[in-house]
């Protein structure tokens, strides 16, 4: 049976990818970001999960508006590095796990998750910026498979909070449902606190973005409460990605516990890192 | 704006109506993500600008740089990213711009303005 080893929430600022591939890892200003996943990497190392399930959204770059999913699952074995306009960073296509997909999309669907199944996908900073800083690739590829769910979190109207948590529940019934013995971590992506746009442009609330971590920990159902309007009026508008961090909460288990944690702000973003053991 | 979501101020809320407004402007964006399309941009902007049916009024806001203007008339800000880098404006030099600050005076207001 295949179970849920990890989860995790973390934020996926594009400036991380240009920064991690000119090997900035000990200039000042991005020391504490790079130096708080190092301990990450360890557990995980000890962890040893086959795959992980990352929860991100795309940043217009593989997804137009012209055809927008609500919940959009990867149901492939390779993914491709997307060009979101920048051109792609020179990182390896990303390994899937497409008979572990189909079983998730059987399983969703049937609990009526009506997700939209994507047999080709390229993923961009949203997936790898994450992926990258825990599970660093090497030419020769991925130290694990991957399945991408990429969430509309960018043109209202937006699932909901809570629509996001249940989403991770029955993710979580999904994977226990799966008869190989898969050893999963969930990543949920994005936030924290961030406005990219307007007069607000810039701003950041420490304060919120704690909250919001003490709250993930220890009273995530009630933390699913929490509406858009209020995360975009503390948080700032783009801050609303961080329901994505109730999908992976959502698929742990009552008795997870919080492992590290670790926040860094210092130019438009509130970095946030928080991971949890499931037994 | 949607009826659920209230104004926020100096906020855009980038919902349906505004994405419909914004469709002939987030279009063009799209295609920047191919480099055979960014080079054709810069090669011949106003072209392009034709190509993808833009106003005349899209188009000015195109030609003069004006970030703010073009998130008020729909662009979302990860379209706009990509016409950013595709006339050398970063999202932070966008983001001064947006908040009417020079780009010294936006990295002054940051706590550390080093991580860029």
């Amino acid at each position: 049976m295949a179970r849920i080893v990890g989860g995790i929430g973390l934020s996926h600022v594009p400036s991380v990818g240009p920064a991690y591939d000119r090997g900035k890892q000990q200039d000042p200003a991005w020391k504490p970001l790079f130096d708080a996943y190092i301990p990450v990497r360890d557990w995980l190392a000890k962890l040893k999960p086959d795959v992980a399930i990352v929860v991100y959204n795309d940043h217009v770059a593989d997804f137009p508006f012209a055809r927008y999913p609500t919940f959009a699952l990867g149901a492939a074995d390779s993914y491709a590095i997307a060009d979101e306009g920048f051109g792609t960073r020179p990182l390896p296509e990303v390994s899937g796990d497409a008979d572990f997909s189909i079983h998730l999309c059987e399983k969703l669907i049937q609990d009526e998750f009506d997700l939209t199944v994507c047999q080709e996908m390229g993923v961009e900073h949203g997936f790898l910026v994450p992926m990258n800083l825990c599970f660093p690739s090497t030419t020769s590829g991925w130290p694990v498979k991957s399945v991408p769910l990429q969430v509309n979190v960018v043109q209202h109207p937006l699932p909901t909070a809570r629509r996001c948590y249940k989403l991770g529940q029955a993710i979580r019934r999904a994977v226990e449902n799966y008869s190989s013995d898969l050893k999963v971590v969930i990543l949920g992506t994005g936030g924290m606190s961030h406005q990219l746009q307007g007069k607000r442009f810039g701003f950041m609330n420490e304060k919120f973005d704690q909250w919001f971590m003490d709250q993930l920990e220890k009273n995530p159902d009630g933390l699913a409460e929490i509406s858009h309007q209020k995360i975009m009026e503390d948080a700032g508008a783009e801050a609303v990605e961080l329901i994505m961090w109730l999908t992976m909460r959502g698929a742990l288990s009552e008795k997870a516990k919080r492992v590290h944690r670790h926040y860094y702000a210092p130019m438009t973003t509130g970095m946030g890192l928080i991971t949890f053991e499931d037994s | 704006m949607g009826h659920s979501l209230k104004p926020i101020a100096d906020t855009s809320i980038f919902d349906l109506r505004l994405s419909r407004r914004g469709r002939r402007l987030n279009k063009m964006c799209e295609a920047l993500c191919s480099p055979a399309e960014r080079e054709a941009f810069k090669r011949d902007e106003e072209a392009f600008m034709t190509r993808f049916s833009l106003t005349e009024d899209e188009k000015k806001l195109i030609r003069t740089r004006d970030f703010k203007g073009l998130i008020e008339a729909g662009m979302n800000i990860y379209a706009m990213l990509k016409v950013g880098s595709a006339t050398g404006n970063s999202l932070y030099k966008m983001g001064a711009q947006m908040r009417g600050e020079s780009y010294e005076e936006f990295l002054k207001t940051r706590n550390i303005s080093g991580a860029v």
